[in-house]
C-alpha cells in the first residue's frame, strides 16, 4: 500500500512505545511523511532508517538521535543529547537547537545540520559527511577526522582537528587552538565554491565563504615514514 | 554510570511539591543507577539554637523513640523524630557538632548522614523507583534538593557508600564519573583532620571540599579547585544551605545539562529527567561547559 503524499503520520511517544515507532520506520515502504510529538528527551529516536521518508520530532530528544541514518531527512525541533547522527551514512539530519557532544561522530555520509551549538567532539572520526553548524562548537572538534567536511560558522574550542587525516574544516570565528597536525591552509576558489554550496544546502545565509577559514591535516602525523620505522 | 537530578524551586508551588518532582526525575535516571538512590533536600529550617540530624540506622525496626527520650536527656529535643524507611530526622536543642559526638560515643550503631539546618539526606539500595516510594519523596515540601542514581564502579554497594556525601553542615555532593587519585588524597585529606567513613572515591572529592570550605573557601573556589586537585572524570553537584552549583571536568567526560523557568532550575545527567517537569518544553536548555562552575543561591535568584 503506498501512503498519499499529503498524509503525516503522526507519531506520540508519550502514547507509542519508541521501539514501536522504530520498527514502524524499519518496515519496507514506509509512509513518507512524519511527525513525532514528545519525545521527552529519548534516546534512540529515529534511529537505523534506510528510506527517502521525512521526520519531523517536535522536542528534545536524548542521545543517538538519527543514528545510522540512511537517505532519510530527520529534522528536530529541539535540542538533542550525545551522538546526534552518529554513523549517518546518507540523507540530512537538522538540529533547530544545539547539540550535546559527538554530533555526526563517524559519519559516512550525508549532511548534518545544527542552528544552535555542537559541544565537545563534533564530528569525531568523520569519514565523509558533512557537518555544518551555525554557532559555535566546543573542544576536540574534528578529532581523527578522517573525510568529509566540518562548517563552524561560530567558534571552535580547543584542540581542532587533533589528528586529522583528510578532512577539510571551514570555521568562521575565533579557533582557541589546533589540535596536533592540523593547519591553517589556503582558502582557494575551490574550497570557497564548495564552502558555497555546503552554506547553501545547510540554509544558512547569513554567512559568506569569504569569512571563513580553511584548516586541514598537515600531513606529519599518519604517514608511515621508514626513517621513524625503530619508533612504531 | 550513575545519575545525577537536581531542583531548585523559584517559586512556592514548586517548593510544595518538591519531592514528588525530583522522585520523578529520580525514577528517570534509575536506569544510569540501578544499585543505589538518595537524595538531599533543604526543608524546615530549624530555630536558631537548634540543629537538625538525619540518621540512619541498619537494624530495621529500631527504636527511634527510646533514642528521643535519651537524645531529649542529653542535649535537648523539642519533639518526636520523624521516621522515614531507615532513616529518622532529629531537631536537638545542641550544636550539630556536639550532638554528633554523642552520638558517636553512645550509638556507634548509627550513621549520622546529614547535620545541619535545613539539610535532610536520605539514601538507601536499591531501585530508584523503590526508594521514591519506600521513602515517600511525594510528600516532602522543600526550597531545593539534589539526587544520585549509583552504578557503582569504584566501591561497595551499600547504603553508607550510596550517594549524597555530607561535606559539613548544610553542605552535600554528589557525583557521576570516577577519581583515580583518590587514595593518595584520602591519605593527604586524613592528616587534615578529614574523616572518612568508606572507601569510596566520591567521598574524597566531598573530603576535598570539606577541607578546602573549612580553610575558608567559597564553594565557588572550592569546586575550582578541585579541577586540579581531582584526577578523573566528574560531574559534581554540591547542595548549599541556600543553592547548589554544578562542576564537570574540564575534559567534559561525563554528561549534565541545565534548564531554567521562571519557576525552576533543574540540572541532571540527561535531559528525559528533565522533561518530567511542568513547564519543562518551555525551558531554557542548555549543556554546562566543561570545567566552569554553575551555581544558583536563593538571595540572587530573588533579585
Amino acid at each position: 500500500m503506498t501512503a498519499v503524499a499529503s498524509e503525516v503520520e503522526t507519531v506520540d511517544l508519550d502514547q507509542v512505545e519508541l521501539r514501536e515507532l522504530n520498527r514502524r520506520l524499519h518496515e519496507p515502504d514506509p509512509p513518507e511523511r512524519w511527525r513525532v510529538v514528545h519525545p521527552g528527551g529519548r534516546h534512540a529516536v529515529a534511529v537505523g532508517i534506510d528510506a527517502d521518508v521525512t521526520v519531523e520530532i517536535e522536542g528534545h530528544v536524548g542521545y543517538y538521535c538519527a543514528g545510522m541514518n540512511k537517505r532519510a531527512t530527520v529534522r528536530v525541533h529541539g535540542h538533542c543529547g550525545v551522538g546526534v547522527a552518529e554513523n549517518i551514512m546518507s540523507g540530512t539530519v537538522v538540529v533547530e537547537g544545539n547539540a550535546s557532544q559527538a554530533a555526526g561522530a563517524t559519519g559516512r555520509g550525508g549532511l548534518v545540520v545544527v542552528r544552535g551549538d555542537a559541544a565537545a567532539r563534533c564530528g569525531i572520526s568523520m569519514k565523509g559527511v558533512d557537518i555544518v553548524v551555525g554557532g559555535s562548537i566546543g573542544h576536540m572538534g574534528a578529532f581523527m577526522a578522517q573525510r568529509g567536511r566540518l562548517v563552524v560558522c561560530g567558534d571552535a574550542q580547543d584542540g581542532l582537528g587533533d589528528s586529522i587525516y583528510e578532512a577539510r574544516l571551514y570555521v568562521r570565528g575565533e579557533v582557541a587552538g589546533l589540535g596536533a597536525d592540523c593547519v591553517e591552509k589556503e582558502m582557494r576558489p575551490e574550497h570557497s565554491e564548495e564552502l558555497g554550496e555546503l552554506l547553501e544546502r545547510a540554509g544558512v545565509s547569513d554567512a559568506s565563504p569569504g569569512e571563513f577559514r580553511r584548516y586541514g591535516s598537515a600531513r606529519r602525523l599518519y604517514h608511515f615514514h621508514r626513517d621513524n620505522a625503530s619508533s612504531y | 554510570m550513575c545519575g545525577i537530578v537536581g531542583l531548585f524551586s523559584k517559586t512556592p508551588e514548586v517548593g510544595e511539591h518538591l519531592g514528588a518532582h525530583l522522585g520523578a526525575m529520580l525514577s528517570e535516571m534509575g536506569e544510569r543507577g540501578p544499585d543505589s538512590a538518595g537524595i538531599a533536600i533543604y526543608r524546615d529550617p530549624v530555630p536558631s539554637g537548634h540543629s537538625k540530624l538525619c540518621l540512619f540506622a541498619a537494624e530495621a525496626d529500631y527504636d527511634w523513640i527510646a533514642l528521643h527520650a535519651e537524645l531529649r536527656g542529653a542535649v535537648g529535643s523539642p519533639h518526636e523524630p520523624e521516621v522515614r524507611a531507615s532513616h529518622a530526622v532529629f531537631v536537638v536543642e545542641a550544636d550539630a557538632a556536639d550532638a554528633r559526638r554523642w552520638l558517636h560515643d553512645r550509638h556507634p550503631e548509627l550513621r549520622v548522614m546529614s547535620a545541619g539546618e535545613v539539610i535532610e539526606i536520605y539514601k538507601e539500595m536499591g531501585l530508584p523507583s523503590q526508594f521514591v516510594s519506600r521513602f515517600a519523596l511525594a510528600e516532602l515540601e522543600g526550597t531545593h534538593a539534589l539526587g544520585h542514581t549509583r552504578m557503582a564502579t569504584e566501591s561497595r554497594v551499600t547504603t553508607i557508600h550510596s550517594h549524597p556525601f555530607s561535606t559539613g553542615l548544610d553542605l552535600c555532593l554528589v557525583h557521576n564519573g570516577s577519581l583515580s587519585n583518590h587514595n593518595r588524597l584520602r591519605i593527604d585529606l586524613r592528616r587534615a583532620g578529614i574523616e572518612f567513613a568508606t572507601d569510596n572515591d566520591s567521598e574524597v572529592a566531598a573530603g576535598f571540599l570539606t577541607w578546602r570550605l573549612a580553610e575558608g573557601e567559597s564553594i565557588e573556589e572550592a569546586l575550582e579547585n578541585c579541577i586540579g586537585a581531582l584526577d578523573g572524570f566528574y560531574t559534581f553537584a554540591v547542595g548549599t544551605r541556600d543553592g547548589f552549583a554544578v562542576l564537570r571536568d574540564p575534559i567534559g567526560c561525563k554528561p549534565a545539562v541545565l534548564a531554567e523557568t521562571d519557576d525552576w532550575v533543574a540540572m541532571a545527567s540527561e535531559y528525559r529527567a528533565i522533561a518530567v517537569l511542568p513547564g519543562a518544553d518551555d525551558a531554557a536548555v542548555w549543556e554546562p561547559a566543561p570545567g566552569a562552575v554553575y551555581s544558583w543561591r536563593r538571595e540572587l535568584v530573588a533579585q
